[in-house]
């Protein structure tokens, strides 16, 4: 176990990397890093050198990028277009964008997944084919279609939410958490029934049968817990999705989160904010997806002692 | 008689129309007695087991027929929760493969310990107590620490002793072992036969073995049954089949198993495939490929003929065939 | 560590929208028919080859005729628009700004004053071109380099397989706004540039499994033992048994392209005006959502049904390549 996690964290390296010089290079070379420094107007080319020289502009990529990594492990993310520090910005987007992605994980674990086994049970029945009907309506309305329309009936018409966000309690974020959970919650609900449909195939669940076991725990023992093994880890692998994902969800209902203020900076050009923020969407992402894999271990005992 | 099954009829509705994978099988089985059900894979021999169980999938399978009586009652009017009590306490079943018959996420503990919790009403603790001792009886060592392990830690033959030990946990008066060394390596099959057939000797069960191989009958069964395309071809005691076999499929497999004092002579396989269950030819079903067809078979099918010394045989040429 | 059973792949790369994509990824292609098992699931009657029996299953299939027939009209509208909407989508006049249906505009008038049927059936021409070609690109890259990190193994595998996991890192839409937000041209090149750029890992993975899975069988092995180069083995045995899962994947992809391009250019970095696309449409029309909430429901309406087609269809088409699930 102990050799299995440190491997895990030996391979989130290189990924690491990779990812942030990705986004690196794609802000910093092909991009313009002191375009939105002067303001509206264009730097005049005698304050554009001087800039490019005070931020190590006129280094290398691979030198320009070490240094960044340099400074973000000491937890400097440099200044936002406002002057800010960006990790000022962090302290206050963050917690609303994580406040959002839990209510879209409970959407997903108490919609997503009771609706996935209500229909694995029921293969082949009118609620089974009506349920499997909406995911594919769900999945195929993008997301920013969804938000919009769900803005335009409860906000507008029906006037049950206010239709943009103001403070961010986990009361404003019901709606856009459902949002934002609804492509993936649709996928949970076809995931656990797909997971349901092929174990209670099973021989393991005919074992059961043949024990003369009573129904229910056929269902909760030997076709639930097994069955909910995939369903758990794709929860824990979107949670890092979910919160990149977030910034069509922000904008539709004017949430200032990660997604608010990555938009901003890249409205505003200010390579700083895009690439902190990203640097750390990508860390998140690369924990979940560890934690995840521990937890894979710790569910199936084929995986903890291979 | 502990187990008889009349006439059972069982069909499978597939996309391409009905399949009848179980045609009118009779057979019985007493306590004590072993009969061995033999068969290709397709001859409907497990899903006649799986209909006695009562752990056939329906759908797409169907009973339309027949009855299955075990300890004087017929299981196929009870109703489910009866059937339930019946299923795993008096009458069990042993899986081929056990690694997937075993649950991957629960401990043999766990799975063994479930029969006593579940038809006993037992503690987990008392539970857990007799797993052990039922994993000592299958002579799996270190019972007390392994049973806490889970079936992928075992070798082959250490989980299919689990499987047995959990079919026979409650003493069940019938049990049912479908193909329970086939997945084995050799040496290792030898092991698990003759612990089944020594606890079946323990505690006068009886066992109704289903295979494929004609080796692993002869020396455990009492009887055997000859299943092939869904109906019973020949149905004798192991060594009268053995020494006479009175219906030419029987013969036909007799002949392609490669014996020691024949040595030299060829091997007569069996000429042609099993019919498709969908489209089973009229008449005798094995007349395609019997060496012996004449006319009347193509067109007759031949019932089950009684044959002296408590034998049966559907070939309307048993008397030929039993001359050799 | 033993590969999970479920990969959840597209997720990992998505957002609300990349998750789309792993419809076909996650409930995974297998092509093997149930070995043995009781007559039911047993052999068929007579020997059919998996796709003329995959065929016969869609041809019989409601969800796949439905699918197949919008798709159909979607093709006809994108190459000859004027056929149902004549005149131009850029013609617009601010006087009629938010106003209702009237003759010759059903759907009534945008924000802008253009006419929303025109520009709704104008739209389609840019989502299916360029759902069309990233899907296009992504298989043609993806497959190229999967299979062959498939076949051939070793160090281009595993770097093969590192580089997929960077490119999961990065959230989709994410990278589209970092990326896009340089670009400046009009047309769809750079969008269709961006997608194959993020989306090629995704069938990369599928195509370097699916040649793994089938290099096992025993007429590879048989191949290659009479002498077959690696050419002909790829070619010949492997390719056209390993392409199945792709194409089930690509086509719900290319449903999940047309969203992504339409959340992109909703963001404002997407295609940019003068072109005419769904995402821009709504997006011009959702600071008018009180009051000409028409103008953004007839091009969300569109997009939905596209993007719906394109997915059932492969959803149909894995369903008959998957007999495991029946």
């Amino acid at each position: 176990m102990g050799r299995h996690v440190l491997r895990r964290l030996l391979q989130m390296i290189p990924v690491f990397v990779g990812a942030t010089l990705l986004i690196f290079l794609m802000v910093n070379v092909m991009g313009d890093p002191v375009a939105g420094l002067c303001g509206e107007r264009a730097c005049d080319p005698a304050t554009a050198a001087q800039l490019r020289r005070e931020f190590g502009l006129d280094q290398p990529v691979w030198r320009q990028y070490l240094t960044y990594m340099g400074k973000v492990f000491t937890g400097d993310f440099g200044t936002a277009f406002n002057g800010q520090p960006v990790t000022e910005l962090m302290a206050t987007a963050f917690p609303v964008t994580v406040r959002l992605t839990v209510v879209a994980v409970l959407f997903e674990v108490v919609v997503g997944v009771t609706l996935g086994v209500v229909t694995g049970l029921r293969r082949g029945r009118p609620v089974d084919t009506a349920v499997l009907l909406a995911t594919l309506v769900v999945i195929s309305v993008p997301t920013f279609v969804t938000g919009l329309l769900l803005q335009l009936l409860l906000g507008i018409k029906w006037q049950w939410i206010r239709p943009s966000v103001h403070a961010g309690g986990f009361d404003e974020l019901i709606v856009p958490g459902l949002v934002l959970a609804s492509v993936s919650l649709a996928y949970v609900t076809r995931l656990t029934r797909t997971s349901l449909v092929e174990n209670r195939r099973s021989d393991h669940v005919r074992t059961a049968v043949a024990k003369g076991l009573p129904r229910r725990r056929i269902v909760t023992r030997h076709l639930l817990r097994n069955s909910l093994i995939p369903v758990v880890t794709f929860i824990g692998t979107d949670i890092g999705a979910l919160m990149g994902g977030a910034i069509v969800t922000e904008r539709i209902f004017n949430i200032h989160g990660v997604g608010y203020q990555l938009y901003q900076g890249i409205l505003r050009q200010n390579s700083q904010t895009v690439v902190g923020f990203v640097t750390v969407l990508v860390l998140v992402f690369l924990v979940a997806n560890l934690l995840v894999d521990l937890l894979y271990a710790v569910l199936d005992p084929r995986i903890r002692h291979a | 008689m502990l187990l008889e099954v009349r006439d059972l009829r069982v069909e499978f509705q597939t996309r391409d129309g009905v399949a009848r994978a179980v045609d009118g099988v009779g057979y019985a089985v007493d306590a004590g007695e072993t009969l061995a059900v033999l068969g290709e894979s397709g001859s409907g021999k497990s899903v006649t087991a799986q209909a006695v169980m009562g752990i056939l999938d329906t759908p797409p399978g169907r009973i339309t027929g027949g009855r299955v009586l075990f300890q004087g009652r017929d299981l196929l009017t009870l109703k489910e929760s009866e059937r339930r009590r019946i299923r795993g306490a008096a009458m069990a079943m042993i899986f081929q493969d056990a690694l997937s018959a075993l649950n991957p996420v629960l401990t043999v503990g766990d799975q063994l310990g479930e029969m006593f919790v579940v038809h006993r009403g037992m503690s987990r603790r008392d539970a857990r107590a007799r797993a052990v001792e039922l994993m000592e009886r299958v002579r799996i060592p270190a019972a007390a620490q392994r049973v806490r392990d889970y079936p992928h830690q075992f070798s082959g033959g250490m989980r299919q002793r689990i499987m047995i030990a959990m079919a026979l946990a409650l003493r069940p008066a019938l049990v049912i072992a479908d193909e329970p060394t086939t997945a084995l390596d050799v040496t290792v099959q030898a092991q698990v036969m003759d612990l089944l057939a020594e606890l079946r000797r323990e505690y006068r069960m009886g066992l109704i073995l289903i295979t494929h191989d004609l080796g692993v009958v002869a020396d455990v069964a009492d009887r055997i049954a000859v299943m092939y395309a869904g109906r019973i071809v020949e149905s004798a005691p192991v060594h009268d089949l053995y020494r006479a076999p009175a219906h030419p499929y029987t013969r036909g497999l007799l002949d392609s198993v490669p014996r020691l004092d024949r040595r030299g002579r060829e091997l007569n396989a069996i000429k042609g495939l099993p019919p498709n269950p969908l489209r089973v030819p009229p008449g005798c079903s094995f007349h395609p490929r019997c060496p012996m067809a004449q006319d009347v078979c193509r067109t007759d099918e031949p019932p089950l003929y009684e044959v002296p010394g408590g034998r049966g045989s559907a070939c309307h040429f048993w008397r030929e065939c039993l001359r050799g | 560590m033993p590969e999970q059973p479920y990969e959840p792949e597209g997720a990992i790369a998505g957002t609300g929208m990349g998750g789309a994509m792993d419809l076909g990824a996650s409930e995974a292609v297998t092509l093997e028919g149930t070995p043995g098992g009781p007559p039911g699931r047993g052999p068929a009657a007579r020997p059919r080859s998996l796709w003329s029996d995959a065929w016969r299953d869609l041809r019989r299939n409601p969800v796949f005729l439905l699918s197949a027939l919008v798709i159909c009209f979607l093709a006809l509208i994108s190459l000859w628009p004027s056929l149902i909407a004549p005149g131009s989508p850029l013609s617009c006049d601010l006087a009629r700004s938010q106003d209702g249906p009237a003759p010759g505009a059903p759907f009534g008038y945008d924000g802008q004053g253009c006419n929303v049927y025109t520009r709704t059936v104008h739209g389609a021409r840019t989502s299916v071109t360029v759902g069309l070609c990233a899907t296009l690109g992504v298989a043609l890259l993806g497959s190229v380099l999967g299979g062959l990190a498939g076949y051939f193994g070793g160090i281009w595998d595993a770097l093969l397989s590192r580089l997929t996991d960077i490119f999961f890192a990065i959230p989709v839409v994410l990278g589209g706004l970092v990326l896009l937000s340089m670009v400046t041209s009009t047309t769809v090149w750079p969008v269709v540039g961006f997608m194959v750029l993020l989306g090629w890992p995704q069938i990369s993975r599928i195509a370097r499994g699916s040649v793994i899975t089938v290099k096992q069988n025993d007429y590879v092995q048989a191949a290659r033992a009479l002498g077959a180069s690696d050419t002909r083995i790829l070619l010949r045995h492997i390719a056209p048994n390993a392409v199945a899962p792709v194409i089930v994947v690509a086509t719900i992809a290319l449903g999940t392209y047309i969203a992504l391009e339409a959340t992109l250019s909703y963001l404002g970095v997407g295609l940019r005006p003068p072109s005419v696309s769904w995402g821009i449409d709504i997006s011009a029309a959702s600071p008018f959502i009180r009051n000409a909430p028409h103008a953004l429901l007839w091009p969300s309406g569109a997009l939905a049904v596209t993007v719906l087609a394109f997915i059932m269809l492969g959803d149909a088409v894995r369903d008959a390549l998957d007999p495991k699930l029946r």
